[in-house]
C-alpha cells in the first residue's frame, strides 16, 4: 500500500541573521493510512520544524514530500494554502480558536475558504465533527466559557471537519491536566480506531504510550522508529480514574 | 475567489465583535463626510440665496454710472466728473430699440418731517420705469407718472421703514411731509422689499420724481445713475451695448477715447458673485476634505494595530487554508465596511445637522444629491486606499510565525 506521507532526505535550514540552523539534516520518513504516530524528542530536535513541513505550513531547503501521491515540494504559495485546506487537519497546543466566536463558527472556519466546496452544508458538518468529540450540547459556546480540555476537542473538531487525510496534532496536551489529557487521548484514539492517520508531536513519553508507533528525532535527525510495545487505552485509563475517585469519596 | 457574501459577513462580524472600536474608527471618517456635505451644502446655499437677491434686485438690469475722466493724461477720479444728466436718459428712452424700460436715478439724502416724527433717509429721484426695472410695487396709493416728473411735482412715495417711522400704523397717502424743509405730499407706499446682498434695508427710502429731486432738493445737473432694463435676459448684453453707444454719442465721445461712464449688467454681476461663493464653496469644501482624508489616515492606523493585534488570528486562518488572498480581502472589506458605514452616517448627520441649520438659524444650507454621492463615493476609496497597505501586510504573514505571535 502506497504511503500517505513519503518523505525522502528532507532538509531544513534556518537563516537567522548570519547563523545558518540546520534544523533537519536530511530526515526519511513513511506514514500509512491508519497509523498512530508520535514523533518525539527534546526542544531543539526538529520535531516541530518536521511537523510543519509535514503540515505545508513550511517548505523544505532541500528534499522531497509526498502527500497522497502528490509531490508537495514543488508547489506555490496558494496551493500550500489549498492543500492545508483540503487535506490536512492541525490540532494545537494553545487550543488557538478565534476569541468571541462560537464553538460551531470555529469548527466552521476551514469550510469557508474551501475552494472546492465538496461539503455541501457547512452547518451540518460542522455539527456532526461536534456531536464526533462530544461537545454536542456546547456548540454556542465561545472559547472563554470552555474549558481547556472543550477547546482542544473544539480544536479536534475544526481539524476533522473537512474530512483530511491526516491529522496533525502539535503538543496537544500541553497546555493540559494529565486527566484532561487522557481525556484528549482517548478522542485522538477513538478517531484513529475509526481509520483516521494521526501524527502527533511531544515530549511527554507516557501520552506517546497511547499512540502506535514512535518516532524519536534528535538534532534534525530520526534516531529511533517502531512499534509501541505496550500500548495504553485512554478509555481503560479513564474508567480507572473514574473509580479511583469514587473509591476515595 | 470566495463568495463576497461570506466576506463581508466575516467582516461585519468582526466589526460587530469591537463595536466601540470600529465606531471610534469610523467616527473619522463620520466626521469628514458630514464636514465636506454641510461644508458644502453652505456654500452652495449662499450661492443661491445670492442669485436670488440680485435677481429680487431686480429684472433684466442694466446700470450705468458716470466715471471718472481722463483729460491731458489725468484722471480725476471715479465720479469726479459727472457729465450724465436727463438728456441722456431721454435719448436711450428714444433711441434704444432693446431697451424696455429706463430710468434715471438722483440720489440725495437727509432728514424728512411727518405727522410730527422725524427720520434721517435716503431720497431717490427716479421715474415711473423704476418700479418696472426693480421689479417693486405700490402697497397703497398710486406711483407717480410722467407728468409729474415732466412737472416737478413735489409728490412722494415712502419705502415701509419709512412709513412706519413717521406714521406708524397710520396710512399715510394724503400726508405732507417735509423733505429738508420742502414740503410733499405722499401719494403711495411702497411694498416690502427687504435687505440685499449687502445687508442694506432696501425698504429705508422715499421715491420722488427725478426732476423733483435734481432742481428742487439738490439744485444740480446731473444724475447719479441709470437704470435700464433689456426684453429679455438673452438679449441683455446687446442692449447693455446699444446704451454704451447711445451714451458716446450723447457725449460726444471719439473713435479711442475712453468712455466716461461705466456700465454692468446684472447677468454679469450674478456671474461675480457666483463665481467668488464658488470660490468659498470649494474651498470649505476643500478643508473639510482634508478631515475626509485624517479619517482615512485613522482607519489605516486602526487597522494596522488591528493586523498586529490579529496576528494569531491570521495564523489561524491561514493555517485552515485562508489564502494570502482571502486575507487581504477580508481586512480590505473591513476598512471598506467601517469607511462606508462611517460615510453613510455622516450623511445621516449631516442631514441632521442641515435640518438644524436651516430651521433654527439664517445659514441656508442646499445639500446636493451629487454632493452625497461624491462624498460616498470617496468615503469607500479612503476605506480601500488606507486599508489596504494594512491588509497588504496582514496577507504577506508567515503562517508559522502568525501562529506563535503572542
Amino acid at each position: 500500500m502506497k504511503p500517505v506521507i513519503d518523505i525522502h532526505e528532507i532538509k531544513k535550514i534556518y537563516h537567522v541573521g548570519e547563523i545558518e540552523v540546520n534544523a533537519l539534516r536530511g530526515v526519511d520518513l513513511a506514514v500509512h493510512t491508519g497509523d498512530f504516530v508520535a514523533i518525539m524528542g527534546a526542544s531543539g530536535s526538529g520535531k516541530s520544524t518536521l511537523m510543519n513541513l509535514i503540515g505545508c505550513l513550511d517548505e523544505p531547503t532541500s528534499g522531497q514530500y509526498f502527500l497522497d501521491g502528490v509531490n508537495v515540494s514543488a508547489l506555490s504559495r496558494n496551493e500550500y494554502a489549498d492543500i492545508r485546506n483540503q487535506k490536512i487537519g492541525f490540532v494545537f497546543q494553545g487550543f488557538n480558536l478565534l476569541s468571541r466566536t462560537t464553538a460551531l463558527e470555529n469548527v466552521e472556519l476551514p469550510l469557508f475558504y474551501d475552494r472546492t466546496h465538496r461539503i455541501k452544508d457547512p452547518k451540518k458538518a460542522a455539527e456532526e465533527a461536534l456531536e464526533r468529540v462530544g461537545l454536542a450540547d456546547r456548540m454556542d459556546h465561545v472559547p472563554n466559557q470552555l474549558s481547556g480540555g472543550q477547546q482542544q476537542r473544539v480544536a479536534i473538531a475544526r481539524a476533522l471537519v473537512n474530512r483530511p487525510s491526516i491529522l496533525l496534532a502539535d503538543e496537544p496536551t500541553g497546555n493540559l491536566d494529565s486527566r484532561t489529557s487522557v481525556e484528549v487521548m482517548s478522542v485522538f484514539q477513538e478517531l484513529n480506531a475509526q481509520g483516521i492517520t494521526i501524527i502527533l508531536v511531544t515530549h511527554e513519553h507516557d501520552i506517546s504510550l497511547y499512540t502506535s508507533r514512535i518516532v524519536e528525532m534528535r538534532d534534525g535527525r530520526i534516531r529511533n522508529d517502531g512499534p509501541v510495545e505496550t500500548r495504553l487505552s485512554a478509555g481503560d485509563i479513564l474508567a480507572q480514574m473514574k473509580e479511583e475517585d469514587e473509591c476515595c469519596n | 475567489m470566495l463568495q463576497l457574501k461570506n466576506l463581508l459577513k466575516a467582516a461585519f462580524n468582526s466589526i460587530m465583535k469591537n463595536r466601540m472600536r470600529s465606531l471610534l474608527t469610523s467616527l473619522g471618517i463620520i466626521i469628514g463626510v458630514s464636514a465636506v456635505i454641510v461644508m458644502v451644502g453652505i456654500g452652495s446655499g449662499s450661492q443661491k440665496r445670492i442669485a436670488q437677491e440680485i435677481s429680487s434686485f431686480g429684472n433684466n438690469m442694466i446700470m450705468v454710472f458716470p466715471s471718472f475722466s481722463q483729460r491731458g493724461g489725468v484722471s480725476r477720479g471715479a465720479g469726479s466728473f459727472n457729465r450724465m444728466t436727463m438728456d441722456d436718459v431721454k435719448a436711450i428712452r428714444e433711441q434704444a430699440t432693446l431697451v424696455e424700460y429706463v430710468s434715471g436715478i438722483v440720489m440725495s439724502g437727509g432728514q424728512v418731517i411727518g405727522n410730527g416724527n422725524n427720520w434721517n433717509t435716503n431720497i431717490q429721484g427716479v421715474e415711473p420705469d423704476y418700479l418696472k426695472i426693480r421689479v417693486w410695487k405700490i402697497k397703497s396709493g398710486e406711483f407717480f407718472d410722467d407728468r409729474d416728473v415732466r412737472s416737478h411735482k413735489k409728490v412722494a412715495v415712502l419705502g415701509q421703514t419709512v412709513a412706519e417711522n413717521l406714521f406708524g400704523n397710520m396710512d399715510p397717502v394724503g400726508q405732507k411731509i417735509r423733505i429738508r424743509s420742502v414740503p410733499f405730499k405722499v401719494i403711495g407706499v411702497l411694498e416690502k422689499k427687504g435687505q440685499d446682498a449687502r445687508g442694506q434695508d432696501q425698504d429705508d427710502i422715499i421715491l420722488a420724481p427725478s426732476t423733483t429731486v435734481l432742481y428742487r432738493l439738490k439744485g444740480d445737473r446731473y444724475i447719479n445713475m441709470i437704470n435700464a432694463s433689456s426684453y429679455s435676459i438673452d438679449t441683455i448684453d446687446k442692449a447693455q451695448q446699444e446704451v454704451t453707444e447711445i451714451l458716446r454719442h450723447q457725449h460726444k465721445l471719439d473713435y479711442g477715447q475712453e468712455n466716461d461712464f461705466m456700465v454692468a449688467n446684472q447677468s454679469s454681476v450674478t456671474e461675480m458673485a457666483s463665481a467668488t461663493s464658488r470660490i468659498m464653496t470649494m474651498l470649505l469644501g476643500a478643508v473639510a476634505a482634508v478631515s475626509l482624508i485624517v479619517g482615512g489616515i485613522g482607519i489605516m492606523n486602526i487597522m494596522l494595530v488591528s493586523v498586529t493585534e490579529r496576528t494569531r488570528e491570521i495564523g489561524i486562518r491561514m493555517s485552515v487554508g485562508a489564502r494570502g488572498s482571502d486575507i487581504l480581502t477580508q481586512f480590505l472589506m473591513e476598512a471598506v465596511v467601517l469607511s462606508l458605514s462611517g460615510g453613510i452616517i455622516g450623511i445621516l448627520l449631516s442631514a441632521g445637522i442641515a435640518l438644524i441649520l436651516n430651521t433654527w438659524t439664517d445659514i441656508y444650507t442646499l445639500i446636493e444629491p451629487v454632493i452625497v454621492i461624491l462624498s460616498v463615493t470617496f468615503s469607500g476609496a479612503v476605506g480601500i486606499f488606507f486599508g489596504f497597505y494594512p491588509a497588504r501586510k496582514a496577507a504577506g504573514l508567515n503562517p508559522i510565525e502568525a501562529l506563535r505571535y503572542e
